[in-house]
């Protein structure tokens, strides 16, 4: 299971990862391992759209599921990834790199020191496992 | 094995079922409407029959095997059900006669109404709602109206058990209402503690299947409902598993304000591989004029000389029409000539049978199925399908695999609150001999998984196809058959 | 009655069990209120039920006694034999909803080609596996729009042309959303400008704009203008269809209708007292993920056989739970199954063959009524369909009643929906009446004008 340091990880499964002014925000390996092949993603938001932390980014649809993706914190949209469209099978092959879900603008960046680290969101995930 | 589809099967020019030719003269179709063309297929009567009785032989059906599905109630479908709901005097009437041309209909529907709230302990029965998620969704929107009416806005949330069927919270949501789910404690009841925290002014009622989905007559039932009622809430009743309780305990006797029937679970009317249903609501005399339009009722009370005349009434604070005309009468016909044929006594031995299969069964199945809440069951039980000591064989493989021994899988994956659930209820209609074949079948599966476990999760060997690409099946998605131009 | 078991096995399963008799199965029962006294007639065997029901069904006169000229929502076509015979066999009507695929193949590649036939025969790019009947299929139209913008658009705009029943329907379903306004029918008219009144109150609040195709009056209307310009409010249209006039008449698809609901009654199932019937539900496919009910997809299996499958069981209940846009489980498999059997049987021609039957009786009929002295069309200039409405002038009721004395059912008298449609009768021809059955259709109403 991977957990890329540099970013911060939410116990919802998502994870943020700040680059200069935006925030890039998609779901973990964890997450991801969990719901199996992804057949859809249908996002609730749109570019321009200010979301509340605790708002519903997406669904994201397997063959036995369909989970919500959260946003751990406030902000604007300014981005979306619409390649996972047709390629929902990213969220699984690349979940931090090609199957980033939204970029947005934070209200405030210090909502993301309740989030994560790397090491802390490994051990939370092996407590889960337990 | 497969079979073409009917637009593989067709040729162009082939004729099959003619009608007679036209006898007036003709009109001109405005040629801004008139369609092009229509692409269907262009086959004998004789494709037809081969087709859909070839497709027919790669069914499992009742009428070929056990089918031992949780919360379905897959008993017998006797076959005088259906030769009566086709009499003519039934099946070519018009939804629109005058009343007065249909008292036979009217009759039947008034009896079958009054059966079943004789059944059940409920003041008034709605025939209308076409399904049992039907009947909720009925159920869901007299509980707002209810409040509504009472002028009772605060009151939003409904109360679910983490075991109900997925409709529940369907429903609930679909009503407007905000779901919150209540734990089961470690006997498998509603827990509580947890239900006494929710019970305040917001509490609109609370959704309750008993038996419940672990097949466990709820211990506390009259306690539960009792609590509910004192917080100002009120209780709908998820009839699925009432085949354990006829003739056994009315559910409107303990307090329940509202109930579905499944008459396709219960009262032995065909699934028809996915419906026609009927989910009749019963409804206490506080809330019988919520029910949907029309009721059948008496307009004129008869004597010995004359039968009554019968009619419909629009109750006054109904929630409205929830479907046109007047509920699936063919299948109300079914139930009708099924309750006839039972009687009281007939009802209780259905309850008693269903019981003593699932008690029988399990009592077998435990000893090599981990059985998580281990005390006398009703019409079904959960076991996990799951072995610690196996990790790569889960509930899906033992399902498959049974198909190889000739019998359908139980429920699988449900109650969400169990690993790996297999849910399991016989029914009243099998026989000994099946259940100590399925039974027996289910060691043998266990007895596989230890000692071969690829025997199972590469099953099923013996059906029609193998397991499926169901990622492609969402990924790819192919919804029509193929036409060739 | 259908319990197989013997006093021997039942003693044998209760020493397995461990108990000494069954009622010690049922002690979580509260004991007051065990083992009620149930006030229902004792049983009856089946050669007793079958005399009974044949009894009460003798109470009733059907279409076979009365030439029927009763449409409004159900309609009295001929059932070729082949369909019951089919329906009649247990792998089909005793099978349950197929959630195994392995030994489920019948069901799912019959439902698989019931959504090809109604993708083609409404020109949508898709079909669910079928609902209740047209009325809910509607609500469910109007309740998948209100998803569709999320709650943000507000309105369901229904013209006072849909069906009665389906509107009273739209709005029961739709009383779970507090917010929500099913409004546009609510005012009485003269169905002149109907189309044109409904097309002013289209607005950017509105989610979707409801019609039906042809409408309750039987009436075509061209909906080219409503659709554009709901289209550029960004509204949704929802065309409520009869399926044999699809055989005649372009398709809600090739109007830009973005759903397109029915009910499939006339396709092979009986009348039965108005059920159970078959909702059929098309819809565009970017709207798949929000279409409510089962979907059968196709697949392969593991050794690359052709196979079909539920499919994007994510959306439904059982796994969606509370966030199901519909809570919809069993639908109406065999009525479905039926439809299917029926268009096959019919294939095109047929089909076409029995449409065009259907338009030019009911042409014949209106003709032959609105040149009788008391009795005009309604409607004169507007095409139709298989429905037509008169206005007489003697009451309606007068008339039905003079109609049945002669074993014809007359149509349906609309001031029971519509008050502004007083001494209006909406009625309805199908292939199985003849020209003799209209000629004396109109010699029985000529007699009443005279009355």
């Amino acid at each position: 299971m991977r957990t890329p340091t540099g970013l911060k990880y939410a116990k919802t499964d998502e994870w943020i990862k700040v680059e200069g002014d935006e925030a890039k925000l998609g779901i973990s390996d964890y997450a991801q391992d969990q719901l199996s092949d992804v057949v859809y993603v249908e996002f609730m938001v749109d570019v321009d759209d200010h979301v509340s932390k605790g708002d519903a980014v997406a669904t994201v649809e397997s063959v036995k599921a369909a989970s919500d993706v959260i946003f751990p914190a406030s902000g604007t949209i300014v981005a979306i990834n619409e390649d996972l469209a047709d390629a929902p099978e990213m969220l699984n092959s690349e979940p931090y790199e090609g199957g980033w879900m939204v970029k947005m603008v934070l209200d405030d960046p210090s909502d993301l020191d309740e989030m994560l680290e790397a090491e802390e969101y490994e051990a939370y995930n092996e407590e889960r496992e337990g | 094995m497969t079979e073409a589809t009917i637009y593989e099967l067709s040729q162009p020019g082939r004729r099959g079922f003619k009608f007679p030719q036209l006898d007036v003269p003709l009109s001109a179709v405005p040629e801004e409407f008139a369609r092009e063309e229509i692409h269907l297929p262009e086959l004998s009567e004789q494709d037809v029959i081969r087709h859909f009785t070839n497709l027919s032989q790669l069914n499992y059906a009742i009428d070929s095997g056990f089918y031992p599905l949780g919360s379905c109630t897959m008993k017998y479908n006797p076959k005088i059900n259906e030769v009566l709901a086709r009499l003519p005097g039934f099946a070519n009437t018009h939804p629109l006669q005058p009343i007065v041309s249909v008292q036979g209909n009217l009759y039947l529907m008034y009896q079958l109404q009054q059966w079943l709230q004789e059944i059940s302990g409920f003041h008034r029965v709605s025939l209308s709602p076409a399904a049992g998620a039907h009947g909720e969704f009925v159920g869901a929107l007299i509980i707002k109206k209810y409040h509504q009416v009472n002028q009772d806005t605060k009151r939003v949330k409904i109360l679910i058990p983490d075991s109900a069927h997925g409709t529940n919270p369907a429903t609930s949501s679909m009503s407007g209402f905000e779901v919150i789910a209540l734990p089961s404690d470690a006997r498998g009841n509603v827990d509580l503690e947890a239900l006494k925290a929710e019970c305040d002014d917001t509490l609109a009622g609370l959704m309750l299947t008993n038996p419940n989905t672990l097949g466990l007559f709820e211990e506390n039932v009259v306690e539960v409902i009792q609590l509910v009622h004192n917080a100002g809430g009120l209780v709908y009743g998820d009839g699925a598993n009432l085949n354990a309780l006829l003739g056994m305990m009315r559910p409107g006797d303990v307090g329940f304000d509202i109930m579905h029937f499944n008459l396709h679970k219960t009262f032995s009317t065909p699934h028809g591989g996915g419906g026609p249903g009927s989910g009749p609501v019963g409804v206490s005399k506080a809330l019988a004029e919520f029910l949907p339009s029309p009721i059948v009722t008496i307009i004129e009370e008869g004597n010995d000389d004359i039968p009554p005349f019968f009619g419909f009434y629009y109750p006054e604070q109904s929630i409205g029409r929830m479907k046109a005309f007047y509920g699936h009468f063919g299948v109300h016909i079914r139930a009708y000539t099924y309750i006839a044929m039972q009687g009281p006594e007939g009802l209780r031995d259905i309850a008693e049978k269903a019981v003593l299969n699932a008690n029988y069964l399990m009592t077998k199945v435990k000893q090599d199925y981990y059985l998580p809440y281990d005390r006398s069951c009703m019409h079904e039980f959960v076991v996990e399908g799951v072995w610690d000591e196996i990790p790569d064989v889960h509930a899906l493989d033992i399902c498959k695999r049974l198909m190889d021994y000739g019998f359908h899988p139980p429920t699988n994956y449900f109650p969400l609150i169990v690993h790996e659930a297999l849910m399991i209820e016989p029914t009243e209609t099998e026989s000994k001999q099946t259940l100590d074949a399925f039974a027996k079948a289910m060691a043998a599966i266990a007895k596989e998984a230890r000692e071969d476990p690829t025997l199972l999760t590469k099953a099923p060997y013996t059906t029609p196809i193998g397991r499926c690409d169901e990622v492609k099946a969402a990924r790819d998605l192919v919804l029509c058959c193929y036409i060739p131009e | 009655m259908f319990t197989p078991h013997t006093p021997q096995e039942i003693d044998e399963m209760l020493k397995v069990i461990g108990v000494d008799k069954i009622e010690d199965l049922f002690q979580s029962v509260p004991e007051k209120r065990r083992f009620p006294k149930l006030d229902i007639p004792a049983a009856l065997t089946e050669m007793e039920v079958a005399a009974e029901l044949n009894e009460i069904a003798s109470a009733n006169a059907s279409t076979d006694d009365f030439i029927s000229f009763l449409g409004a929502g159900a309609y009295d076509h001929y059932i070729p034999a082949a369909v019951d015979m089919l329906l009649r066999r247990g792998e089909f009507y005793t099978a349950y909803t197929p959630y195994q695929p392995e030994i489920s193949q019948g069901t799912l590649q019959s439902i698989f080609e019931f959504q090809s036939l109604m993708t083609e025969l409404t020109g949508m790019d898709v079909s669910n596996a079928s609902h209740y009947d047209g009325a809910t299929a509607a609500a469910e139209a109007a309740n998948m729009a209100y998803h569709i913008f999320r709650g943000k658009r507000k309105k369901v705009l229904v013209s006072r042309a849909v069906n009665p029943q389906y509107r009273e329907t739209i709005r029961a379903y739709m009383q779970g959303q507090e917010d929500v306004l099913v409004i546009g029918d609510e005012e009485e008219s003269s169905f002149a400008e109907d189309t044109q009144k409904l097309i002013d109150k289209i607005d950017q609040d509105t989610a979707v704009v409801i019609v039906q195709y042809p409408d309750f009056f039987g009436r075509i209307i061209d909906y080219t203008k409503l659709v554009n310009i709901a289209h550029e409010f960004g509204a949704l249209v929802t065309f409520i269809f009869n399926p044999t006039a699809l055989g005649l008449l372009k398709p809600p698809g090739a109007f830009d209708a973005d759903i397109a609901v029915g009910d499939g009654q006339p396709l092979g199932i009986p009348l039965s007292y108005g059920g159970p019937y078959l909702g059929i539900f098309t819809t565009k496919e970017k709207y798949i993920r929000k279409l409510a009910g089962r979907l059968v997809g196709e697949t392969v299996d593991e050794k690359g056989n052709r196979a079909f499958v539920l499919t994007l069981t994510a959306r439904e209940q059982h796994i969606r739970r509370e966030k199901s846009t519909s809570n919809i489980c069993s639908n109406q498999g065999l009525m479905a199954l039926a439809a299917t059997i029926y268009l096959s049987l019919l294939g095109k021609n047929g089909f076409k063959q029995v449409a065009n039957l259907c338009y030019q009786k009911a042409h014949y009929a209106a003709e032959q009524i609105a040149n009788l002295e008391g009795y005009d069309l309604a409607f004169k200039d507007t095409p139709f369909f298989h429905e037509f409405v008169i206005k007489t002038s003697k009451p309606v009721d007068q008339i039905n009643l003079h109609l049945q004395n002669h074993w014809i059912l007359g149509g349906y008298d609309l001031s029971q929906a519509y008050p502004e449609l007083d001494h209006h009768i909406l009625i309805a021809v199908t292939e199985k009446i003849s020209k003799e059955d209209i000629d004396d259709f109109v010699a029985a109403l000529e007699e009443v004008a005279h009355d």
